[in-house]
């Protein structure tokens, strides 16, 4: 049926603009297309792919993370300083630092859940905590020389692909997983879509709001790691602004900032987006404040797309 | 053209992705008079009279009001042209008063200040034209639905509405409100206005309607004159076959040892003192005034509302649900009665709403077994008649009924001891009703407890095996199978308790 289609694009409307874009700038620059420099996007993407993973649970359920930039920075920080100055072993440092995202993440969800705080006001206050306690911890000069080893998962290559480029499709694929296959996942669409039907049903709305945001934190600090391997030297602003692009990348990949829609196949389409926007926008010398001037237009562009879609199907009503 | 039609729709056609909602479908409103419009859940109607206002825009076909000619209306259209609509869903703000709300969107104005004491003034006229006794300075929110409903009228009437159109308006009222809102219709139509009425309550249509007109799967079945037809004929159209029973017969399935459920002067949530004991295999009515409690008591004992005082046995052990979690844990289910607030999640498919309570029991490690899912989910929609193309449909895209059957489908599957039926059948037609009714006896014959809320009186009397009812929150009276009428429920249930 004709309708059918129309909702099918509808619904891959992302993937096309993606297409467009990246036709639109492979004609204005000839450099854009050649091998290296889409893996160069990839690993670039990469780190926003896999934080996106968890800012996506999070919108799902009508929430948002303005804490994710400064558990990258937590996270930079508290490696680096336990692999330099404490002596941690490479794994044992890495665990550590991604248990204490996690654990930022749960703090959130405490009073996300628990305190029933405004989820914008809470994460924007851990936001400023954990920037500041970064700073201390650092007093504030970047902390560097690490392992050798350690650049690998920044910087390595299994065959032609970049180890992160790899870590972002297994944090896809694991998202997908999660919100495909696991009950726990629909529960997420539940609680965002009618949170009071969602009790009723016997969900237990607190602690699945208390998973999320922890798992947000986790998706964070594991982009954070990524980053860490990447620049080999940890700064005591790295994720500074780093929850924007997230946000944009999931956003644009149509998830419903009201809550309840979304899908991660269409927040790769989001995230590739911003790669290449950012990308071909550097390739043809544009200077950065003119890409935030764009970025910000995107995120209204997607940000209004979704409500007017959602005024119109509540007049239906 | 014709001189005596105040609204006509001509041809009208709605398609929505894999539905046809409406295939060709006309039908015209004499002035003065009351049409109902009747047709199965998702038969078209909400869809039809949606498009006279716009809420809903035809793929084709004409609206003609007083003889002009649209392709689509839009809300202030239909306003200027004297069409009102009220959903089930009423448009009022809840903090303002009843004058503040009818003139909602063109206040009287001093200067640039409003003038409450004129708007109270003409809220006073207002409301006393339609014989309704509404203090003007009461907040809405603090009126009964039936008087919000009667705020909503006297609004579209203010407005000068020359064609009324109700979608399910008596769904949320008592009997008293609905005789009320008859008295109304009839005041209306002795004053020149047109009412369009849906309802699928066929008594109401025969009192109430002078023509009636058919919907059937999207399309247009047939115009009768109320007074040559008869509720046989109306069903038959509607459904396309005959249903001589209401209420299908149920063998003696209670357990007369076994007491599944028992309260012990039970207090919490607005009542007081409630004790009753429910044996397994048994179906008690709950019947009452809307406002009784009902609704709140059953809160408490599925562990959504607090209990103050008393005690709750559950198969013999105390029990203490403080979430609804723990109450399906251990085996009990409520059917809500407010869909849009505690049932659906709209935006989600049929299948995901009715395996949402039991996704873990589903679940290896965690992961979905999705057959088990989909076979769930085709059963229920199968069971329960689910008009949908599909169990991956959104909810929000089902006919008000189909949602219904959606929620009650998810309560189904849970597979649950005690069962509690919220007005399960409100907004539901009386094909599916009767499927619904045959589920509930199918329920106890397995072994099965039901305690079922209707204020539909004669569905309580036609299903339970004991009534007891409720008034403000008390236990006022309990009556055996061969004890029940009509009029001794209602005298019950509008006992005055004393303080
Ligand atoms: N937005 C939509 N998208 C897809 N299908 C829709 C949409 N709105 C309505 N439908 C379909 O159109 C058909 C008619 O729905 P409608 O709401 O008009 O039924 P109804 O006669 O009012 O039923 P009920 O008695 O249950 O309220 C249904 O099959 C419904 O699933
Ligand atoms: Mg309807």
């Amino acid at each position: 049926m004709r309708s059918n289609v129309v909702s099918q694009i509808k619904d891959k409307a992302i993937w096309i603009v993606f297409v467009v874009l990246f036709i639109a700038f492979a004609i204005a620059n000839d450099r854009f297309v050649s091998a290296s420099n889409l893996f160069t996007i990839a690993r670039q993407v990469s780190m926003y792919g896999i934080a996106a993973v968890g800012m996506t649970f999070v919108i799902l359920i009508g929430g948002i993370d303005l804490a994710a930039g400064s558990i990258i920075t937590v996270v930079n920080v508290v490696c680096a300083y336990l692999m330099v100055k404490m002596n941690f072993g490479m794994v044992s440092a890495v665990l550590t630092a991604l248990f204490l995202a996690a654990a930022i993440g749960a703090i959130n969800g405490f009073l996300v859940a628990k305190i029933s705080m405004p989820a914008i006001i809470a994460t924007f206050a851990t936001q400023i905590i954990f920037e500041g306690a970064a700073y201390l911890l650092s007093g504030g000069v970047p902390v560097y020389g690490f392992d050798e080893r350690f650049k690998f998962i920044g910087q390595g290559y299994v065959g032609p692909v970049p180890v992160p480029v790899i870590i972002m499709g297994l944090c896809f694929a694991l998202g997908a997983f999660i919100l495909n296959k696991t009950y726990f996942g629909r529960y997420f669409y539940a609680v965002g879509g009618n949170e009071e039907a969602s009790k009723l049903s016997g969900i237990r709305v607190k602690w699945i709001k208390f998973l999320i945001y922890s798992l947000s934190g986790l998706f964070a600090g594991l982009a954070g790691i990524v980053m860490l391997s990447r620049t080999n030297s940890a700064q005591p602003t790295a994720g500074k602004g780093f929850e924007f692009d997230v946000i944009t990348c999931v956003v644009l990949g149509g998830v419903s900032v009201s809550g309840g829609y979304g899908k991660i196949s269409n927040v790769i389409a989001g995230v590739l987006i911003i790669g290449i926007l950012t990308n071909g926008m550097v390739l043809m010398n544009v200077s950065s404040y003119t890409q935030m001037v764009v970025k910000g237009i995107v995120l209204i562009l997607a940000v209004g797309f979704d409500s007017i879609q959602n005024v119109r199907s509540v007049s239906k009503v | 053209m014709n001189e005596e039609f105040v609204l006509e729709l001509q041809h009208i056609t709605k398609v929505y992705p894999g539905v046809v909602a409406l295939k060709d479908v006309s039908l015209e409103v004499k002035k003065g008079e009351i049409l109902a419009l009747i047709g199965e859940n998702g038969a078209g109607k909400s869809t039809l009279i949606k498009t006279c206002s716009g809420a809903v825009i035809p793929t084709s076909g004409k609206i003609v009001v007083n003889g002009k000619e649209f392709d689509s209306m839009t809300p202030q259209l239909a306003a200027e042209n004297g069409i009102a609509i009220i959903y089930q869903e009423f448009n009022n703000v809840k903090g303002l008063s009843a004058a503040e709300n009818l003139f909602l969107g063109n206040p009287i104005k001093k200067g640039i200040v409003i003038d409450k004491k004129a708007m109270e003034r003409e809220a006073e006229k207002a409301f006393a034209q339609l014989n309704i006794k509404i203090n003007p300075k009461t907040l809405v929110g603090d009126l009964t639905v039936g008087y919000q409903q009667m705020v909503e009228i006297a609004k579209a009437i203010k407005q000068n509405a020359k064609v009324l159109i109700m979608d399910e308006p008596s769904a949320p009222l008592t009997s008293a409100e609905v005789e009320s809102l008859f008295k109304i219709c009839e005041l209306l139509k002795s004053q020149g206005v047109s009412i369009v009425y849906i309802s699928h309550r066929l008594e109401e249509i025969f009192r109430l309607s002078d023509r009636i007109v058919v919907l059937r799967d999207g399309e247009y079945i047939k115009t009768l004159q109320t007074k040559e037809s008869h509720v046989e004929e109306l069903i038959h159209l509607m459904v396309g076959r005959d249903l001589t029973e209401t209420y299908p017969d149920r063998k003696n399935t209670i357990n007369e040892d076994e007491v599944v459920l028992e309260l012990d002067n039970v207090s919490g949530n607005g009542n007081h003192d409630i004790s009753f004991k429910l044996r397994k295999g048994e179906v008690l009515g709950l019947g009452g005034l809307v406002g009784a409690g009902r609704t709140e008591l059953a809160q408490v004992i599925f562990g959504a509302a607090e209990k103050t005082s008393g005690r709750i046995v559950f198969n013999g052990k105390e029990i203490n649900p403080k979430s609804p979690r723990e109450a399906i844990d251990l085996g009990i289910a409520l059917v809500p009665e407010d869909r849009k607030r505690h049932g659906a999640l709209l935006d989600v498919s049929v299948k995901n709403n009715i395996s949402m309570p039991i996704y873990k029991r589903i679940s290896t490690a965690s992961v979905i077994n999705s057959k088990i899912e989909i076979e769930t989910a085709n059963k229920y929609k199968t069971e329960l008649l689910i008009k949908t193309p599909s169990i991956n449909q959104q909810v929000k895209n089902l006919s008000g009924g189909n949602q219904q059957k959606v929620i009650l489908g998810k309560w189904l599957a849970a597979n649950s001891e005690l069962i509690i039926f919220d007005e399960p059948t409100r907004g539901i037609d009386v094909g599916a009703k009767f499927e619904i009714y045959k589920l509930i006896n199918k329920m106890v014959e397995l072994g099965k407890t039901v305690l079922l809320i209707s204020s539909e009186m004669e569905e309580l009397m036609g299903m339970s095996d004991r009534i007891i009812v409720l008034a403000e929150g008390h236990m006022i009276g309990e009556l055996d199978k061969n004890s029940f009428d009509q009029k001794a429920i209602m005298r019950l249930a509008s006992a005055v308790v004393g303080g």
